[in-house]
């Protein structure tokens, strides 16, 4: 597979006219970002879903920053939030949520100055979506209209954000298949006709054929088998090499992201709870909620291990309790864990300068609890 | 020094359910309007035939009694023999009801019995009580019965009833083998399978419990095709003439020319009580719809924030927006409603809640 | 096995299945129908009892097998029987003089109906929770009411009282049928009030059916990735969410055909309107069983034909179900 078949086949985004041109204002502080710097800001973001039982906190002041090419990890258990996050921060969410609080600027290549997703009107929204924030869904099965034709759906695509003669639209969906490794005859092909692998591959595809600048993948391989899941991110990780998009990683599997991902943020209960560099988690995670996660995978080389769940469920959302969500499932939980206020802070010991935990008590190296109800929590100065 | 156990009990004692108000007000519109109206026509069904003025076959010869508008005498008129309607209503709304409701639980058990049984026997049978109810469904129905009926000499209470359940099985049959079908293949059912439970038990005890709302549903809508019907076929002669149930009155409203000759108060009254039913039916209907499947509840009654419709496929909202914008007519007008109220309440709690703890 | 053919030989079943129940009726319901009809037609030719006795299984004429066989061979032939009202008419001719005029009336209606409530669905689904939602009560009141009850009212006050419309019939009277413009004219005319019943009291039935599909189907993953993708408003509404709520849509289009021909039949019989469900209510009333039941076969048969066309714009539009034998 070619490194750039895409760039060849097709004139350059600047032929869209519905995007403010990016050449030509990129002066500015903060504008027309460098091929370096945020792309993706989301600041005190919260959702909340209005249901006929209560007001369900599902996302709680949020902050997360997205750089370009950079891929993170947004890591949790169902319910966590993470979906919530994502999908809120582009607006996709349907009643009965609601954006309660934040700002999600966004500032990639082609726009002349960062804008705020929340405030966005209909169309400038339009715009954005896609071109420069493509998705690619968990379940393709579901994703994929099942009336239309690949081809046509991915024809649906390109003429909603690029202005393109016919012929070129039918080539660069043909080497949109190239490029992930799709035959060209499957072009032709309904949804129900390909198999699991190839429909994500397709989704793959259809993400990347306006070349969007931030791509979310939910849950991607999720309903796949180990073998093709594995095809599939390194396809992935080669196609982010040579396009430079960044991505925004979701999954409840932690073990994926250490491989995969720049950076990961762990999410509980609506909340960051963690985040690092994938190498500083693998090594020396911080909060007791990823040292549960990270103890409940087994590896395939070094010691073997008792392999140690995390008991318990989450919080109920409607009413989340006062302090750290995490106390009824935490090993070194202590009574001042109810004052505590979830503020991201830093780890000092770590070799990642931008390692933040919000558990103010325990440290990379604290011990784990041992089984004894009563253990030391430890004295731990913060 | 920290106990563990004790403090996870005192933070469960922190952490409550939300006070949540009562199923009766919990229910949707559609369904609260639907259980009125057919209450009260159930009300009037059981109490109507008890009160009637007068004795709804009472035929005055008198000439000057016949086909009399409403008067205080007669509050809704009399018939071409000088009978009372509004007595006639009464008793007709009972048997009419009676009617339905005894067809649809017939033809509910029925249904139940052959969806559960195709869905648990599977292989042949299944396919084979599968095609038996699809034909049954693509036969049009009221050609048969004005057939079947038609046989009978006397087309009395009981042949109606059966003839009409025998035909109004196969729609419930349907969705219910199909729910069955989804159930059958869940963990639990094959965990009590592998614990060795009697199927039948198995049936009774976890399947039809989780099928409620569509047991319902299919029983109301069985009830509406066999009032519906019953009318229909009464209207044209098919039934017991010397009963009162609403199709007669409308047969012989119709057959004397009532609606031609002026006498509205003799054909409308029958015809707009079977319309209410139906239409109560249908709410009623709607509104299991709505309990069963609580994402569409949600969905519809959050639609609306500060008084501003939002469509569905609309962008997820953000709420500073919407305050700043100026709500326009719709939102002045709603905000005489009491939902208003309810959005103040979220509003004023989402933003000005005082942090736990301090946060940015 | 291609979904056509399966559906296909469903409906050879089905007509078969009509066929049967129609045979063994008259011999499994209670009373004796053939004295019943001497009694009210005394004054029939011997032929025709014995033909009424052979319909109804009566008598002998060998075992019922042979009936049996004769009977289907006879309706294979289209031979339907005498009627007993109409003697000596045959029951073959009376519909094929009723048939054309309720196929084009009921038919046009139908249809009419059905698109007008879809793209009305469509909207009502789309925006649901809005507006156009506190039409529902109403509608649903539409839909609840008789088609009869609906139809005598219409009459009354757009026939008689306001003589907007003619007051039933076919055609005026003293036309002589035939194809000129005359005639022609004039039956469009007595069909419109008859059509507007029929379109009225469908159309909320069919609204309410879409716009339930429609919520469902906004509701689907591809819809919500449709918006994700940024398209235009009406590529999602129509290429994505409408094109797929339709297929239910026209399911349920079939199965509802049943009801809405025998509502519209009964409508006819108030109209006075010359088809073929007027001549049913006829047949029934004077115990005109070999009429009575001839028009059923064909009522049935032709639902059943109606039935197949609908799979057949089914298969054009799902690519699913072109594929292999999807299970309605």
């Amino acid at each position: 597979m070619s490194a750039d078949p895409v760039a060849d086949s097709v004139t350059g985004p600047a032929a869209d006219s519905s995007v403010p041109d990016p050449a030509a204002d990129s002066s500015a502080a903060g504008a027309g970002a460098p091929s370096s710097g945020l792309v993706l800001d989301i600041r005190d973001l919260s959702v909340v879903y209005r249901t006929s039982i209560g007001d369900v906190r599902a996302v709680d002041h949020v902050n997360l920053a997205l750089e370009a090419g950079e891929v993170v990890g947004l890591a949790g258990e169902s319910g966590s939030g993470k979906s919530t996050l994502a999908y809120g921060a582009c607006r996709l969410l349907r009643a009965p949520a609601l954006v309660t609080s934040g700002s999600v600027i966004y500032s990639g290549r082609r726009v002349t100055r960062p804008a705020d997703i929340l405030k966005m009107r209909p169309d400038e929204l339009r715009r954005l979506r896609w071109r420069e924030i493509a998705i690619v869904f968990q379940s393709a099965m579901n994703a994929l209209n099942p009336v239309l034709n690949v081809r046509d759906q991915l024809l649906d695509v390109i003429h909603a954000h690029m202005k393109m003669p016919r012929d070129e639209a039918h080539s660069r969906t043909a080497s949109l298949l190239d490029l992930v490794g799709i035959p060209r005859s499957r072009l032709r092909s309904y949804p129900h006709e390909l198999s699991g692998g190839m429909r994500q591959r397709v989704m793959i595809a259809m993400a990347l054929a306006t070349e969007p600048e931030v791509i979310i993948m939910d849950e991607p391989t999720t309903a796949l088998d180990v073998v093709v899941q594995r095809d599939i991110l390194s396809q992935i990780v080669e196609l982010k090499e040579s396009l430079g998009f960044s991505v925004l990683f979701i999954t409840h599997d932690l073990s994926l992201l250490l491989e995969l991902a720049d950076r990961i943020a762990v999410m509980y209960a609506g909340q960051f709870v963690e985040i690092a560099s994938s190498d500083e988690i693998h090594r020396e995670a911080a909060h007791p909620y990823t040292k549960g996660l990270l103890n409940s995978f087994p590896s395939l080389r070094g010691p073997r291990r008792e392999l140690a769940g995390i008991p318990g469920s989450p919080p109920d959302l409607r009413n989340p309790p006062a302090g750290c969500p995490f106390v009824p499932r935490c090993g070194y939980a202590r009574p001042e864990c109810q004052d505590v206020d979830m503020q991201l802070l830093p780890v000092t010991m770590s070799r990642d300068p931008d390692h933040v935990t919000a558990c103010p008590f325990v440290l990379p190296d604290t011990p784990a609890p041992s089984a004894a109800p009563d253990s030391q929590a430890g004295e731990l100065g913060t | 020094m920290t106990v563990a156990p004790a403090m996870t009990t005192e933070l469960t004692a922190v952490t409550q359910e939300p006070a949540q108000p009562g199923w009766w007000r919990r229910m949707p519109t559609n369904a609260k309007a639907g259980v009125a109206l057919f209450g009260f026509f159930v009300l009037t069904a059981i109490i109507g035939p008890l009160v009637t003025p007068y004795d709804p076959g009472y035929q005055n010869p008198s000439p000057k009694a016949s086909m009399n508008s409403p008067s205080a005498a007669h509050l809704l008129g009399t018939t071409q023999s000088g009978q009372d309607v509004l007595s006639q209503l009464l008793v007709g709304i009972r048997l009419t009801l009676e009617l339905g409701i005894l067809v649809g639980v017939v033809a509910t058990a029925l249904a139940v019995i052959v969806g559960v049984t195709a869905a648990f026997l599977g292989g042949f049978w299944d396919e084979l009580l599968s095609l038996l109810t699809n034909v049954f469904l693509v036969i049009p129905a009221l050609p048969l019965l004005i057939v079947v009926l038609g046989y009978f000499p006397n087309k009395g209470e009981l042949p109606t009833i059966l003839v009409l359940a025998g035909l109004g099985w196969p729609w419930g049959a349907r969705v219910i083998r199909a729910q069955t079908l989804a159930i059958r293949n869940r963990d639990f059912v094959a965990a009590s399978q592998e614990t060795g439970e009697r199927t039948w038990r198995i049936i009774f005890v976890e399947i039809v419990p989780n099928e409620v709302s569509l047991i319902a549903a299919s029983f109301v809508n069985t009830v509406l095709y066999a009032i519906g019907a019953s009318v229909a076929l009464a209207f044209i002669g098919v039934a017991d003439l010397n009963s009162w149930s609403l199709g007669t009155m409308l047969y012989w409203a119709q057959s004397q020319q009532a609606l031609q000759l002026g006498a509205w108060w003799w054909f409308v009254p029958p015809g707009l009580a079977v319309a209410l039913i139906g239409t109560a039916l249908v709410l009623l209907n709607t509104g299991i719809d709505e309990i069963g499947n609580p994402r569409l509840r949600d969905a519809t009654s959050a639609s609306r924030i500060a008084g501003r419709w939002l469509k569905p496929a609309d962008p997820t909202p953000v709420l500073s927006e919407i305050w700043q914008r100026r709500p326009g007519l719709a939102g002045f007008l709603h905000s005489f409603s009491r939902s208003s109220l309810l959005d103040t309440e979220l509003n004023k709690e989402l933003l000005d809640k005082p942090e736990a703890g301090e946060r940015r | 096995m291609p979904f056509i053919v399966r559906r296909l030989i469903f409906y050879v079943v089905a007509a078969w299945v009509a066929l049967t129940v129609n045979f063994f009726i008259p011999r499994l319901v209670p009373g004796n129908a053939v004295e019943a009809i001497m009694s009210k037609f005394p004054d029939l030719q011997p032929s025709a009892y014995r033909a009424l006795e052979a319909l109804l299984g009566v008598g002998k004429g060998g075992s019922i097998w042979h009936q049996y066989w004769a009977y289907l061979v006879d309706v294979s032939h289209l031979d339907l029987g005498t009627s007993v009202s109409e003697y000596p008419a045959q029951v073959s001719t009376l519909l094929g003089q009723t048939l054309p005029w309720t196929i084009i009336l009921v038919g046009t209606a139908t249809v009419i109906a059905f698109l007008i409530g879809t793209v009305l669905g469509i909207a009502a689904g789309w925006r649901y929770g809005g507006g156009l939602d506190r039409l529902l009560p109403g509608l649903m009141f539409l839909q609840a009411i008789p088609y009869f009850f609906f139809a005598l009212i219409l009459l009354e006050v757009f026939a008689e009282t306001f003589h907007v419309f003619p007051i039933g019939q076919g055609y005026g009277q003293g036309l002589i049928p035939g194809w000129h413009w005359a005639f022609i004219g004039s039956a469009i005319d007595h069909s419109l009030l008859p059509a507007l019943t029929i379109v009225l009291t469908s159309i909320a039935g069919w609204m309410l059916q879409m716009r339930n599909v429609m919520i469902t189907t906004v509701g689907e993953d591809y819809v919500i990735a449709a918006q994700a993708k940024g398209l235009p408003n009406h590529r999602v509404v129509f290429t994505y969410a409408a094109r797929n709520a339709i297929l239910p849509q026209l399911q349920g289009f079939g199965l509802a055909l049943g009801f809405v021909v025998s509502g519209a039949l009964i409508m006819e019989y108030v109209f006075s309107y010359p088809g073929i469900g007027a001549l049913l209510v006829s047949a029934v009333t004077s115990n005109d069983y070999p009429l009575a039941q001839g028009i059923f076969l064909v009522i049935t048969f032709a639902v059943l034909l109606a039935n197949l066309i609908v799979d057949l714009v089914i298969v054009f539009v799902d690519p699913r179900a072109r594929a292999r034998g999807a299970t309605r």
